[in-house]
C-alpha cells in the first residue's frame, strides 16, 4: 500500500467517512419514513383490526414459511398480494371467505404436498389477519411483484 | 497464550460449536422437509425448524465473536481482561437465554419478525449479556495498549449492540417496520459484522504471517472504510419494493454494487500478507481457514450478492431461491469460516498443545466448503427456474415448486455432506489431541 497514506490518515478517513455516510443514510431514512406514512401506505386506514392482524401474523410466525413483500422464508407463497390474487379488489367478501376457508382447511394432509399447520384462530382473529393482508396489498411497492403469482 | 484471562474464550468457543452443531442438524431437517413435506408436519412445523436453524446460526456467530474478542483483546491490549469471572457469568447467561429461546420456539413462544423472533424477556437478556460484554471489554481496552485491531473490533461490537436496540421497535405500519428491521439485519451483516471480520482477519495475519503491524493496520482501516462507505447506503437494495421511495433504486444499485469491493480487498489483503510474510506458521489449518474465509466471502457475499442486487434484476428475483442461495454462501463464507479460522488458531494455545488434528481439520474444510458451494449452485439453479416460471411467466407458486424438486433433492444431499464435514471439523477442534503438551512460550505467535 502506498507510503503516502499513513495509518492515522487512513483512520481519520474511516471515522470521518463513516459519520458522513451515516448522516446521509439517517436523513434519507427519515425522509422515507415520512414518505411511507404520507404517500405509499394508507396510514389513515391502519385500523385497530389491521394492527391486531399484524400481531396475529407475528404470533404465528407466518414469516418463517411465507414471504411478505418478498421477505421471509421461501417455503410457501408470497402473501403481500394474496388479497389481489384472491380477487379481493373486485369481490372483497368472496376473497375474505376464501381466505378464511383456506385457513380452516389446513393441514390438508395430502401426501407429498407441503403442509400448513392448523393455527386454530378465532373468527375475529381470521378477520383481523385478512384486514392486515388487505392493507398490506395496498402499499405502493413500485409495482412489485411483477404479476399475481407473487 | 500469554494471559491467563484469555482462557475464558474456551467457554465461548465450545458453546459456539455446540450451537453450530444444532444449527446444521436443524438445517438438514429443514432440507428433508423440502423433499418429504409430510415429515414432522404435525409435531414440528417448518416455521419452527427454520427459526431454530437461523437463530442458532446468529447466536453461535455472536458467541464466536465474543470468544474471539476475549481471546485477542488481552494480547492486543497487553493486559489481563478486566473481569474473567464476569465473562464466565455472561457466557452462562447467554447460553441459558439461548436454551430458553429454543425450548420456547418448540412450545410456541416466539415473536414473529424474521430473525428477531426471541420473546421480549429473551431480547432483554441479550441486551444484558451485551452490556456485560461491552463493560468488560471496554474497560480492558481503556487500561491497555490501543491498537487498530482492538479499536475497530470494539467499535463494531458497540454498534452490534446499539443496532440491536431497533429490535425493540415494532411499528404498526408494516412498511415502516420493514425499513427499521433492516437497521438490525443489514447494518449487522453488511455493515459492522464486516468490521469484525476485517479486524479478526487482521489479527490472524499479524500473528501468522509476521508482516509488520503498521502495514496490516493501514490495510485494516482501508478495508473497513470500504465496508461502511458502501455498506451503509447499500441498505438501499432492501428498500426497492417495501413501500419506500423510488430513489432507493438508484442508491441501492450504485452502493450495493460497490459492496463487492471491500470483500475483494479482503481477498487481496489476506493473500498479499501471506505472500509478503513468508513465515512458516505451524498452524496450517488456521491459515487455510483465513484465506478460505476471504475467498468464499468474496463469492458468497460479493459475487452472489451482486448477482441479484441491481433493481432491474431484483424486481424478478426478489424473494426466490436466488436469495436463499446467496444467504447460505454469504453466511458460510464470511462469518462461519471467520469463526472457524479464529477457533482453529486459538484452541491450540488455549489448551497448551501443538496445532493438532490438522489433517482432519483441513479435510473438514474442503468437504464442508465444497458441499456449501454445491448447495449454493443447486439453489441458484432452482432460483433461476423459479424466477422464469413464476415471475416472468406468472405460473402459480406451488406448481413452480414441483418443477424445481430435483434441485431440493440435490440440496439435501449437499446438506448431509455439510453435516459430515462439520462433524469432522468439530471433532478435530474439540476431541483431545494425542500430541505432546508444549511448554508455555515455546510457540508464541509473531508480534
Amino acid at each position: 500500500m502506498s507510503e503516502r497514506l499513513t495509518k492515522s490518515a487512513a483512520r481519520n478517513i474511516f471515522y470521518g467517512g463513516t459519520i458522513f455516510f451515516l448522516v446521509i443514510f439517517i436523513g434519507l431514512t427519515l425522509h422515507s419514513h415520512n414518505y411511507i406514512v404520507n404517500e405509499s401506505s394508507n396510514q389513515d386506514q391502519l385500523t385497530p383490526s389491521v394492527v391486531a392482524g399484524k400481531h396475529v401474523w407475528e404470533r404465528n410466525s407466518c414469516i418463517n414459511c411465507h414471504t411478505l413483500l418478498g421477505e421471509g422464508a421461501y417455503f410457501a407463497p408470497e402473501l403481500g398480494n394474496v388479497w389481489v390474487r384472491y380477487g379481493g379488489q373486485d369481490d372483497p367478501e368472496g376473497a375474505r371467505d376464501m381466505l378464511k376457508a383456506w385457513m380452516a382447511a389446513q393441514p390438508t394432509g395430502i401426501e407429498g404436498r407441503r403442509q400448513m399447520p392448523q393455527f386454530n384462530l378465532t373468527d375475529q382473529e381470521l378477520d383481523e389477519l385478512v384486514d392486515f393482508l388487505k392493507w398490506t396489498s395496498e402499499i405502493d411497492t413500485q409495482n412489485w411483484p411483477p404479476n399475481e403469482a407473487g | 497464550m500469554k494471559y491467563q484471562s484469555q482462557k475464558v474464550a474456551l467457554y465461548y468457543i465450545y458453546g459456539a460449536l455446540t450451537l453450530f452443531a444444532a444449527q446444521i442438524l436443524f438445517g438438514v431437517v429443514a432440507g428433508t422437509v423440502y423433499v418429504f413435506p409430510n415429515v414432522l408436519s404435525e409435531l414440528l412445523p417448518f416455521n419452527v425448524i427454520r427459526m431454530i436453524h437461523t437463530n442458532a446460526l446468529i447466536v453461535w456467530l455472536l458467541m464466536g465473536y465474543f470468544g474471539a474478542a476475549y481471546y485477542l483483546l488481552p494480547e492486543e491490549c497487553e493486559t489481563e481482561l478486566h473481569s474473567p469471572k464476569m465473562a464466565i457469568i455472561q457466557f452462562w447467561l447467554f447460553m441459558a437465554a439461548t436454551a430458553a429461546a429454543v425450548v420456547g420456539y418448540i412450545l410456541g413462544y416466539h415473536e414473529g419478525r424474521e430473525f428477531l423472533e426471541q420473546p421480549l424477556p429473551i431480547k432483554v437478556g441479550i441486551v444484558v449479556v451485551a452490556l456485560m460484554f461491552l463493560y468488560n471489554t471496554t474497560l480492558t481496552l481503556l487500561k491497555g495498549r490501543k491498537t487498530a485491531v482492538s479499536n475497530v473490533l470494539m467499535v463494531a461490537l458497540w454498534f452490534v449492540a446499539l443496532l440491536f436496540l431497533f429490535a425493540f421497535y415494532n411499528p404498526s405500519n408494516l412498511a415502516v417496520d420493514k425499513m427499521y428491521w433492516w437497521y438490525v439485519v443489514h447494518l449487522w451483516v453488511e455493515g459492522v459484522w464486516e468490521l469484525i471480520m476485517a479486524s479478526i482477519l487482521a489479527f490472524l495475519m499479524i500473528k501468522m504471517t509476521g508482516v509488520d503491524r503498521e502495514v496490516v493496520e493501514k490495510w485494516l482501516y482501508v478495508m473497513v472504510s470500504l465496508s461502511l462507505f458502501t455498506g451503509i447506503l447499500g441498505t438501499g437494495h432492501h428498500y426497492y419494493w417495501i413501500g419506500t421511495p423510488g430513489y432507493w433504486q438508484w442508491i441501492g444499485n450504485v452502493f450495493s454494487t460497490l459492496e463487492v469491493v471491500p470483500f475483494f480487498a479482503m481477498v487481496v489483503f489476506c493473500f498479499y500478507m501471506v505472500w509478503k510474510g513468508g513465515r512458516d506458521h505451524p498452524n496450517k489449518a488456521a491459515l487455510l481457514w483465513s484465506l478460505g474465509c476471504s475467498v468464499m466471502a468474496f463469492f458468497g457475499a460479493g459475487v452472489w450478492g451482486f448477482m441479484h442486487t441491481l433493481s432491474s434484476i431484483n424486481y424478478y428475483t426478489h424473494g426466490t431461491q436466488i436469495t436463499a442461495a446467496h444467504g447460505h454462501l454469504a453466511f458460510y463464507g464470511a462469518y462461519v469460516m471467520l469463526n472457524l479460522a479464529i477457533f482453529t488458531y486459538a484452541l491450540p494455545y488455549l489448551r497448551g498443545r501443538e496445532p493438532y488434528n490438522q489433517q482432519l481439520n483441513m479435510w473438514g474444510f474442503w468437504i464442508t466448503t465444497s458441499a456449501m458451494a454445491f448447495m449454493t449452485f443447486t439453489l441458484t439453479f432452482a432460483g433461476v427456474v423459479q424466477t422464469h416460471l413464476q415471475r416472468v411467466l406468472g405460473m402459480n407458486y406451488m406448481e413452480v415448486q414441483d418443477q424445481v424438486a430435483l434441485f431440493y433433492w440435490m440440496r439435501l444431499g449437499a446438506g448431509v455432506v455439510v453435516l459430515i464435514g462439520v462433524t469432522m471439523i468439530i471433532w478435530s477442534l474439540v476431541v483431545a489431541p494425542r500430541g505432546p503438551r508444549v511448554t508455555a512460550g515455546a510457540r508464541l505467535p509473531a508480534e
